[in-house]
């Protein structure tokens, strides 16, 4: 039997540049920046004093009694999914063979930071009942399937900023293995709060361009000093081809792999040679079956760090030998910010749009592109992909070695 | 302080229209929490909370289960604050 072919028919998203996909593709293909001054008083506790907020709060979007029972993970991905369900065409489906993939970093962490809060002031009284429903990681996911009565499983693949990557790879196998026809899958994350941010930076992966927040994320700028935190979320409909061809569903491309790594060198830094980068992109042009030549655009990990940015450009070079020169690679991190375990996913969201409309995003405040840097890096403006057959890669990587990168084609 | 009957049911209507989303014009003595208002157990234990501090009284976890209606709540309050 051959294997069941998978393809996106929706996407949903709410990120630093928009509240949903068309907004936030038409800012990402403009070059803007998503990056602001932190309003809260606590940001002067804090060496960095900007992040990425969502373009438009969840307030806008949801019923406020919804909300209050929702950590913000959870009402981003409640906000994705309902976009990219509808896009999908809300179909009506055997909910037994529907399923939820839906990734955090690291989960409610708001929620648990202020109902210690409560605790300290009002006691245990003073503790919500919806705590633990809203701090914990599977949170997103698990309303998402609610909502939907999503009865093939619903899970939460953890894996710091590949989280996103790594569950949409395994609705991948979930639909590959029969498990299920159709999948809404994807990753979130809402921990813009003085905590995580003091942790981040303590470990100096924050970028602290105070006087120039717009300009803080700059991957592949020789410069660049850091991530910059953003929040929000991507969500993919993934759905078995003969399921959607059925239905008549509009379908923008097919996910044809995944690779799957792991360094085993340092639980935060990266493994300079890459190599554990290396074998992921090889596993994922395996598992897709294609080659390094049918490649024509990769969406990178590049955060914006010293480390991080060249270990993986180096990495691309090594895998893709020569044929990395006909590859347009894009940072959009350079304007969404860094969405730790959304990340993936609103990248995956920006590769099938880049097949769908045939363009690169830019990577925005490459002032002088860091000499050590061989890719071949799309800056500044939007660039034209091929037409024919075309594919893309999607890479992830977390603290603790984690590395996915998904493989996208035109169909 | 004595509280009235109709301040309490006022009260419990704004707070159950907080925290369960139900209209205020929904809410009368006779419906029960849970099966005519959909106050899920969750739900319930905010609203209680929130009665106690705005009402200034003590409402014990074993006496909740005994509240299944608004006027079930409303009496107990209005006796308890008196």
């Amino acid at each position: 039997m051959s294997q069941r072919r998978v393809v996106v028919t929706g996407l949903g998203a709410t990120t630093p540049l928009g509240g949903d996909v068309a907004s936030t593709w038409a800012a990402l293909i403009a070059g803007k920046s998503g990056v602001r001054l932190l309003t809260e008083d606590w940001r002067e506790l804090l060496p960095v004093h900007f992040a990425a907020r969502v373009a438009i709060e969840p307030a806008d979007q949801m019923e406020r009694v919804e909300m209050r029972r929702l950590d913000r993970s959870e009402q981003f991905a409640l906000v994705a999914s309902r976009e990219a369900w509808k896009d999908a065409g809300a179909p009506d489906v055997d909910k037994e063979r529907l399923g939820v993939v839906i990734a955090s970093g690291i989960g409610g962490v708001i929620t648990l930071l202020d109902q210690f809060d409560n605790l300290k002031e009002k006691g245990a009284r003073g503790v919500s009942p919806h705590t633990v429903p809203m701090l914990m990681p599977n949170g997103p996911a698990a309303n998402v399937g609610l909502e939907l009565q999503a009865r093939a499983g619903v899970h939460t693949p953890v894996s710091a900023c590949a989280s996103g990557a790594e569950a949409i790879g395994y609705a991948l196998e979930m639909i590959r293995t029969n498990r299920a026809d159709i999948i809404v899958s994807g990753g979130v994350e809402a921990a813009i709060h003085q905590l995580p941010m003091a942790g981040f930076a303590a470990m100096k992966a924050l970028s602290t361009r105070n006087d120039a927040p717009e300009r803080a994320s700059r991957p592949y700028d020789a410069d660049r000093d850091g991530f910059v935190l953003g929040e929000g979320g991507g969500v993919l409909v993934l759905e078995e081809y003969e399921h959607a061809k059925a239905r008549g569903a509009k379908i923008y491309c097919e996910l044809v792999g995944q690779g799957l790594s792991s360094d085993g060198y340092h639980i935060a830094a990266p493994d300079p040679d890459g190599s554990g980068v290396q074998r992921a992109i090889k596993f994922a042009l395996a598992n897709a079956n294609l080659s390094t030549k049918d490649i024509v655009h990769l969406n990178a990990h590049a955060t914006s760090t010293p480390a991080g940015d060249v270990a993986e450009a180096n990495a691309l070079r090594l895998a893709l030998g020569k044929d990395a020169d006909h590859v347009a690679v894009s940072a959009t991190k350079s304007m969404t910010g860094h969405l730790l375990g959304g990340a993936g996913a609103i990248e995956s969201v920006f590769i099938v749009k880049a097949l769908q409309e045939r363009l690169a995003p830019p990577t925005i405040n490459i002032e002088n592109l860091d000499p050590a840097v061989t890719i071949d890096v799309v800056r500044d403006t939007a660039r034209s992909l091929p037409s024919g057959q075309i594919a893309a890669l999607n890479d992830s990587f977390g603290f603790g070695g984690h590395n996915v990168v998904l493989a996208f084609a035109t169909l | 302080m004595a509280l009235s009957a109709a301040d309490v049911l006022a009260g419990i209507k704004e707070i159950v229209e907080e925290v369960a989303g139900i209209p205020a014009a929904s809410i009368e003595l006779d419906k029960n929490f849970t099966d005519d208002l959909e106050v899920d157990s969750l739900s319930m234990v905010e609203v209680v909370v929130a009665c106690e501090e705005r009402f200034g009284v003590k409402i014990p976890d074993e006496k909740v289960t005994d509240l299944a209606t608004v006027g079930d709540a409303v009496n107990f309050i209005v006796n308890a604050a008196a």
